[in-house]
């Protein structure tokens, strides 16, 4: 499961696709999982009538924790050191999103990973770094 | 926000874990979990933002009493105007930065505290002046002991982002 630190090498990605055709009812799950029950996520009639968004838009902590199962998924259970980022784009319904690690640095048994997940445009929604303990 | 007791429990991390799409058996199966390396089931790695279920003043919950919510009923939001659009429109979420010192399993018991950090404006492109704000939560388990870091960015626009 854990990456070993011999086998890395800089400019190494790992890619995966966190969604496709985002829906509503996810954001939902989300806000009854984290307790996040901010109407712009979950209640279109406020969000277009009152907020002025043209629609409810995912939490910046949904496309975190879905970015974040990619790099779980890379790294190994339990590897992860650091992990943080930047919210750059709003997440809409219907968006597909694909999220890619590059490693940046492997040093005293801990890979430094650029962190990125774009939507369907090719924008740039999220970005940030983690780091992780390799073999 | 001061959190006294967030009980990590296995029902709340599978919820969690499905809400983000995350199928690996770690966030269910015990008995899966029993041979990994970590040995036991854990939370993902931003299941602590969820620790909002344990503020009891959390300002995003409807609360039990049921009034003073902005969400939307027979009108688009239940409270007055100009404070649902401060509330809803001009918040949104910046920066999230987590370090793991270990990761909580079901069993633990972390309380967290929240200490306000700096704040800064920035000239925005699409949303006019940007009004940033940062804070720093520490999440620690039954012993005192440092589980994880958490620091936090807000910002306030002066007008709506354009898509």
């Amino acid at each position: 499961m854990a990456l070993n630190g011999s086998d890395l090498k800089v400019g190494d990605t790992y890619t995966e696709c966190l969604v496709e055709d985002l829906k509503r009812t996810q954001l939902v799950m989300y806000a009854g999982a984290s307790g996040d029950y901010n109407p712009v996520h979950t209640d279109e009639v406020f969000t277009k009538q009152i907020s002025g968004y043209p629609s409810v838009f995912a939490h910046g902590m949904l496309t975190m924790g879905m970015t974040g199962r990619m790099i779980t998924n890379y790294v190994g259970d339990g590897r992860l050191t650091k992990y943080g980022v930047r919210f750059t784009s709003q997440v809409w319904p219907g968006d597909t999103l694909n999220a890619t690690a590059t490693v940046e640095e492997v040093n005293d048994g801990i890979v430094k990973l650029k962190v990125e997940t774009t939507n369907q445009d090719g924008a740039s929604v999220l970005s940030g770094y983690a780091t992780a303990r390799v073999d | 926000m001061a959190v006294e007791k967030f009980p990590i429990e296995a029902s709340h991390i599978m919820m969690f874990a499905r809400s983000i799409g995350d199928a690996n058996p770690i966030y269910y199966d015990e008995d899966y979990a029993r041979g990994t390396e970590p040995g036991s089931i854990i939370a993902p790695p931003t299941f602590a933002q969820a620790s909002a279920q344990f503020d009891p003043d959390y300002r995003l919950r409807p609360k039990t009493s049921g009034d003073g919510w902005l969400g939307s009923g027979k009108e688009p939001t239940g409270i007055k105007q100009e404070a649902s659009t401060a509330a809803g429109g001009g918040g949104l979420h910046a920066e999230q930065h987590f370090e793991y010192h270990r990761h909580p399993q079901p069993g633990d018991v972390l309380s967290a505290t929240t200490k306000p950090g700096k704040t800064w404006e920035k000239q925005g492109k699409r949303s006019g002046k940007l009004y940033f704000s940062e804070s720093v939560t520490e999440y620690r388990d039954q012993k005192g002991e440092l589980v994880i870091t958490a620091r936090g960015v807000g910002v306030r626009t002066e007008r709506l982002v354009d898509k």
